[in-house]
């Protein structure tokens, strides 16, 4: 007892904080959830509802919800199915067979998730559009007035932008699951008699099912808050709740209409992602990350020989078409560049790149693009820091049974489509007592909510695979609880840090919804700034918004060559 | 029944298996034995077809199986670390094979409730397989390679991850389902105690090539070479010439030796040759003899309750070990005479 007493007096005040460190460390990433997700969506939830009582609930409110609501689950649906369809066969084949050309492919797949959805659909539009490269080509080859392929503004043309922005994923998270899966176990099957069909039935998908709901619910998810697709190539017919929110708030000026198309959506997108969350609640087959490689090799025989040749030149056409398309389209002059009469010769022009650089006096919101840029990556190495550091107390604090509830509500960010948390920080921050709206760190913010989710569900799997004794023989051998985490947990996390990185520093270079509604005008990200120079008239516009979706693109790609540099 | 014929294979550029050759009879359970890394494994799943080989042919009953795929060969396998569906409950692992060949559901439940009876594990049939001990896995594992009747059952060192009671205790039953169910089997292992255990028959494997085949007793009394008896675990080797050879004579660096058996095939004379000293069959010498006798210092004495393990060092290079009934005290001079029946002239 004298022993206890004494240790208690010698250090009062520093008992107390080494007590609640602890607390600290899984209370903070709680606050900043609280502050910059709860309270905003939380104001959102306020109006609406607020509206809806002064209001009343009109035959006329119920068509301006129910359109946008029956559309959006519409596209969604028939857009994961197809992306699965694809999806599926891509991940396979890329998690067991080596091939020429599969790196060169795997950097391919993770151009269009890090591509701005804005971009995407700049590219589509510079390949099937009106003035695309396939119309421009079929018109010269036949000698055609008007362009043969019709395809903007229809559905088809949203769920084929769809799939090329969400197949990344399916091959990501169940590409990443079929290569840890043990083949000795599909080989037992093989060894007990089961035909190679039945051992994807019974072995296989059964090991794949959770990782396949997975990313179906999160390429949903994805497709359901779609905005940036469905605003470019939708146009004027299809509006998503998204969209609807985006026009009413920013075009109508209608406030409260655009919040309860929000609360709404938020009801749907939550309702999802507690679905989502509580796939992770059954426990996760304990893995030990493999090296990379272990289990591909070349394919045998003429069968598989063709499946991979397949699927690889498939998801060529699809992933490279329209980037090719775009750089293309960008260099190449069709039109005159200001609408000016006369006869106008076509042929390659670095017009537009040149625009880039030029500072047109004439216009007070003109932000050269370079500046743009420069916005864009700074605020991608902000979101990349708050999201890494929250992300990881976040993984460490759930990692006690006693706090698995907070697994859901980490989580939930993934529900918010960014433009309603764009809508939550203006109701919010826009008011005299907290009026931050103007400080330019609420953009990395809202990128590091939209983040947050994919950092914890990376890190998370592969922090609890690491089994206990290995932690507990690194303690055993002397290592004090830091350096454990430095030697034991760090080494075999190191892969999923670094794809967390990728992911948030990608999702905030693209981010477009949230920054739409925060970024000031001064302080252009190149996606907002690609849409303002879209939105322009003249063919110089439109080639110097095509040009800097090409300067994106190329960003985009460095960034993702650097990193996948490092992880290996 | 099976025949394995000049098997060749690499594995990442470098050779594994060199022309390996080796047949299993009817009943016979085969042990393939060789240190980590010398294709064991690998060997296996060629014959199991989950690999193919560079050259070589699998026969079974005459039969080339290289058309036949995997699923259609019926040879049972159990995977080193078991590769129990983790999806799956005991009882539908071991159901697994069974519903391949298209059983009625009541023979399904006949057979596995049978085989898991044989195994001891009857009792677990609801349980998640990722509950199990690493026991309790392994007798689910070979109850669901025994199952569906294979025609072969492979195992690939099924004890290497078990602690040594519950390894003798599953050599025990291991042999006796060998032996009840007659059918033949591959057992691979580093360990020679589990290979003399349950083996009708021992094939050694050495960098890619078989290096001995017999039956334990042959190949215990009398391994095919350095490597093998070092392998085998005798320690006391000591290089040597042939000085004469009726009655064979070898002269080492510790003296003269006439062990009691010429080796196939008869050395030259003046040829160098190994000789293997067992440990047993040693006692202390009483009046000097010309022969099988060495002597040395007394390294250490240690005490293994029904005898005592001897270190003597002959020379500063030569240390050899012997089993004596009495302790010898450290440090003090011995002279042992050796029986040359515990003397084998390898090579």
């Amino acid at each position: 007892m004298r022993f206890i007493a004494a240790r208690d007096d010698r250090r009062p005040i520093g008992a107390f904080f080494t007590r609640y460190a602890g607390v600290w460390l899984w209370l903070l990433p709680l606050l900043f959830l609280g502050l910059f997700f709860f309270y905003p969506l939380g104001a959102v939830f306020h109006l609406a509802i607020n509206w809806a009582f002064t209001q009343g609930w009109s035959v006329d409110v119920w068509e301006q919800v129910a359109h946008p609501l029956l559309f959006t689950v519409w596209q969604a649906l028939l857009s994961t199915l197809l992306t699965l369809v694809l999806g599926l066969p891509a991940a396979y084949v890329l998690a067991r067979y080596t091939f020429p050309g599969k790196t060169v492919l795997q950097v391919l797949t993770t151009l269009p998730f890090i591509l701005p959805t804005i971009v995407v659909a700049v590219a589509f539009n510079a390949l099937l559009g009106p003035r695309g490269v396939i119309n421009v080509l079929l018109m010269q080859a036949f000698n055609l007035a008007n362009p043969p392929l019709q395809v903007m503004n229809t559905l088809g043309l949203i769920l084929l932008a769809h799939v090329f922005y969400n197949t990344t994923i399916v091959i990501r998270i169940v590409g990443s699951a079929w290569s840890q899966l043990d083949q000795r176990l599909e080989q037992a099957a093989r060894v007990l008699g089961a035909s190679s069909t039945k051992v994807a039935w019974e072995v296989t998908l059964p090991l794949l099912r959770p990782s396949i709901l997975a990313a179906s619910l999160l390429v949903f998810l994805f497709d359901f808050t779609s905005f940036g697709v469905i605003l470019l190539l939708g146009g004027p017919h299809f509006a998503t709740l998204e969209v609807e929110i985006y026009t009413q708030a920013l075009q109508m000026l209608n406030l409260p209409l655009a919040g309860l198309l929000s609360a709404i959506q938020l009801l749907c997108t939550l309702l999802l992602t507690v679905v989502y969350a509580r796939l992770g609640d059954k426990q996760p087959i304990p893995l030990i990350p493999r090296l990379q490689g272990e289990g591909t090799r070349p394919p045998r025989g003429w069968r598989q020989k063709l499946l991979v040749a397949g699927m690889a030149a498939v998801l060529l056409a699809l992933l490279v078409s329209p980037l090719a398309a775009l750089a293309l389209r960008s260099v190449t002059r069709l039109d005159a560049n200001r609408g000016e009469r006369g006869p106008v010769i076509p042929g390659l022009t670095l017009d537009y790149y040149r625009q880039l650089f030029i500072n047109q006096q004439d216009s007070i919101f003109y932000v050269p693009p370079v500046q743009a840029a420069r916005n864009s990556l700074a605020y991608a190495l902000a979101t990349t820091g708050l999201s890494l550091s929250m992300g990881f107390l976040a993984v460490y604090a759930m990692r006690t049974r006693s706090r698995r509830w907070m697994e859901a509500l980490f989580m939930l960010p993934l529900g918010a489509s960014a433009v309603t948390l764009g809508l939550g920080f203006i109701l919010v921050f826009n008011r005299p007592p907290l009026d931050v709206r103007s400080f330019p760190w609420l953009v990395p913010v809202a990128h590091s909510l939209v983040a947050l989710p994919f950092v914890v569900r990376t890190l998370q799997p592969v922090l609890l695979s690491i089994p206990g004794s290995l932690r507990q023989a690194a303690a055993v051998l002397g290592a004090s609880p830091w350096r454990v985490w430095l030697e034991v947990d760090l080494p075999v996390m190191l892969r999923a840090v670094l794809v967390s990185a990728i992911l948030s520093f990608t999702i905030s270079l693209g981010e477009f919804g949230a920054t739409s509604f925060l970024a000031r005008p001064e302080y252009p990200t190149l996606p907002i700034a690609i849409f303002r120079f879209l939105s322009l008239p003249g063919a110089l516009n439109y080639g110097q918004a095509l040009a800097m979706a090409t300067v994106l693109m190329a960003v985009c790609g460095i960034s993702i060559l650097i990193m996948d540099k490092m992880s290996v | 029944m099976l025949e394995v014929g000049d098997i060749y294979k690499n594995y990442a550029g470098k050779p594994l298996l060199q022309g390996v050759s080796f047949g299993v009879g009817e009943g016979e359970t085969v042990c393939l034995l060789g240190p980590s890394g010398s294709g064991k494994s690998t060997l296996l799943r060629i014959i199991a077809g989950l690999e193919l080989p560079e050259a070589g042919k699998i026969l079974w009953d005459g039969k080339d199986m290289a058309s036949i795929p995997v699923h259609r060969r019926n040879f049972g396998l159990m995977f080193q670390d078991y590769a129990l569906l983790p999806h799956r409950s005991v009882a539908e692992n071991v159901a697994f094979g069974l519903r391949m060949q298209a059983l009625t559901r009541a023979e399904i439940q006949a057979r596995v409730a049978e085989s898991l009876e044989k195994v001891h594990m009857a009792a677990f049939a609801p349980r998640r397989v990722t509950d199990l001990s690493g026991g309790e896995q392994q007798r689910v594992a070979l109850a669901r390679a025994l199952a569906p009747r294979p025609r072969l059952l492979m195992l690939d060192e099924p004890l290497g991850a078990l602690d040594r009671t519950l390894r003798e205790q599953l050599i025990e039953e291991l042999h006796r389902l060998l032996q009840t169910t007659g059918i033949p089997a591959i057992y691979v292992t580093h360990d020679q105690e589990e290979a003399f255990a349950l083996a009708d028959r021992l094939v050694m494997l050495h960098d890619g090539r078989v290096e001995q085949v017999g039956s334990p007793a042959e190949v215990y009394g009398r391994p095919a070479s350095a490597w093998a008896a070092r392998f085998l675990g005798f320690n006391n080797l000591i290089a040597g010439s042939v000085a004469a050879l009726d009655p064979l004579r070898v002269n080492t660096a510790i003296g003269t030796f006439q062990p009691a058996e010429m080796p196939i095939p008869i050395p030259a004379l003046g040829s160098p040759v190994t000789l293997l000293i067992r440990p047993t069959g040693v006692k202390l010498a009483g009046n000097d003899h010309q022969v099988n006798q060495v002597s040395g210092v007394v390294e250490d004495a240690l005490f293994q309750g029904d005898r005592f393990r001897i270190g003597l060092g002959c020379t500063l290079a030569v240390s050899l070990q012997f089993y004596l009934p009495e302790p010898l005290i450290p440090g003090q001079n011995a002279v042992l005479v050796i029986e040359a029946s515990s003397i084998v002239c390898l090579e």
